[in-house]
């Protein structure tokens, strides 16, 4: 079944091909045309951690689609009561053609996929991957570059914790990013994560400070320090508003340079950089329906086709 | 041999030579054996070894350790020599395999991961991604794991 765990499940070709199929679903994900590739078929959107976004597009996308939706979260649900995530999927697995799962414990998704024969999708496992949401900012760089190949992207912040940097480092350096991670000591990105980077010939460059790069960069991708993340609110403190992200900051910026945040955000990108031509996060965010849209199908196995009327 | 002088020669049984010295007890543990019934076993630490300085020796009357108990050896004692021994000789040399992942024989150390909840009932697998250096990761969580440590988390 095809799954998505990490980014490691896609080769280059299937996510450029992913990202056209993606960009083909855009009427049908704003809802100018509808087609009901996914009618009769079933997601499990499990969400055993807050969402906004993945979970509201991942319903989006289904429904826009013709299929319908089954959502499950742990209040409410025997999860509550203790209920083991193996018997909880075996519950899924009978109910749903596919499920969408976040999980506070890392390795959730892979468990999982490993648990049921349905195709899982990993929206999200503790502080390990989020490979739709790399799929989602992978388009919208695309949409702003034209291509993938051979940018200057700044990952700040939380890069320890933060899920979404890690399965998005992992995509870019495969297309011939220079990576520079921006973040405090303490939340730099694991040491694996850097030597996997690494192992791919890549400039990966780490530092605590965020200006010094902005001006020659194309992509800047902040990302909130995450509170939920810190077993101790002190640890938190010294590090909450390290970075703070202001239109003034961006004056010597490229013209094509583009911010983006996975969203939600703190303090640590300002309300004044979203009038400037820089700011991508609110697109990024929609850009999650037409991508996950493409995601579903290819779980799924369904074609979809070269002119989607 | 230097461990000869210690532990007589066994009539049968198996031999594992060249375990890290100090690392004997812990080879028992993985080996699953219930030592307070088992068959007569020999253990010699920390004796003299050109090879290694020094090293550690077990021997196990009257049992021939299959390939699958063997290679649950392999994240402390990657280099033991291995002998079937019957009848006072070595009727037999087996090799260790890593593999290419170990199952149910370590768990992730990782507090986070999924595989930290005792009622969940999939096996623990941690995959090799190098054997030398030796680099072991949680087939779930994907942490690595620090292969100093990795004894202490032996199932």
């Amino acid at each position: 079944m095809a799954d998505l765990i990490t980014m490691d499940d896609l080769t280059n070709e299937e996510i450029v091909e992913l990202l056209d199929t993606a960009q083909r679903l855009l009427p049908v994900a704003k809802g100018d045309v509808y087609a009901p590739l996914l009618q009769g078929k079933v997601l499990g959107n499990l969400f055993f951690e807050n969402s906004t976004r993945t979970r509201m597009s991942f319903e989006t996308a289904m429904k826009r689609l013709g299929g319908e939706v089954l959502n499950l979260s742990s209040i409410g649900s025997s999860v509550a009561k203790g209920e083991t995530l193996y018997d909880t999927m075996q519950m899924v697995n009978g109910y749903s053609d596919i499920a969408v799962i976040r999980h506070p414990r890392q390795g959730a998704a892979q468990y999982s996929a490993d648990a049921v024969e349905i195709p899982i999708l990993n929206a999200g496992d503790g502080a390990g991957n989020h490979p739709t949401q790399t799929m989602l900012d992978l388009f919208t760089i695309r949409e702003a570059h034209g291509t993938l190949e051979g940018l200057n992207v700044m990952l700040v912040g939380d890069l320890r914790f933060g899920r979404t940097t890690h399965s998005l480092s992992h995509a870019l350096v495969r297309f011939g990013a220079t990576l520079m991670l921006v973040s405090p000591k303490s939340l730099r990105m694991p040491a694996e994560i850097v030597s996997d980077l690494r192992a791919r010939g890549k400039d990966v460059t780490e530092t605590e400070n965020l200006s010094a790069e902005i001006n020659s960069a194309d992509v800047i991708y902040m990302t909130r320090i995450q509170k939920e993340r810190f077993p101790d609110e002190d640890e938190y403190t010294k590090v909450a508003g390290t970075y703070k992200l202001t239109a003034g900051d961006l004056d010597g910026a490229k013209g094509s340079m583009i911010v983006m945040h996975p969203l939600p955000r703190v303090n640590e990108l300002c309300a004044s950089v979203d009038s400037t031509k820089h700011a991508r996060y609110f697109e990024q965010a929609f850009n999650g329906v037409p991508t996950r849209m493409a995601l579903l199908c290819r779980s799924l196995g369904i074609k979809v086709p070269k002119k989607v009327a | 041999m230097a461990e000869m002088r210690r532990v007589t020669a066994i009539c049968n049984g198996t031999a594992i030579d060249h375990i890290p010295s100090g690392h004997a007890l812990q080879l028992l543990k993985m080996l699953r054996l219930d030592v307070g019934r088992s068959n007569p076993i020999s253990l010699v630490m920390n004796v003299p070894s050109g090879k290694m300085g020094r090293k550690d020796v077990l021997k196990i009357e009257d049992r021939e350790l299959n390939q699958e108990e063997l290679d649950r050896l392999a994240l402390i004692a990657p280099k033991a020599s291995v002998a079937i021994i019957r009848n006072y000789a070595v009727a037999e040399k087996r090799r260790i395999d890593l593999g290419e992942e170990l199952v149910n024989i370590a768990r992730c150390s990782f507090s986070n991961c999924i595989t930290q909840n005792p009622n969940e009932p999939l096996p623990h697998r941690l995959r090799v991604i190098s054997a030398e250096p030796l680099e072991i990761r949680c087939a779930y969580c994907g942490r690595g794991q620090d292969v100093d440590e990795v004894a202490d988390y032996i199932l």
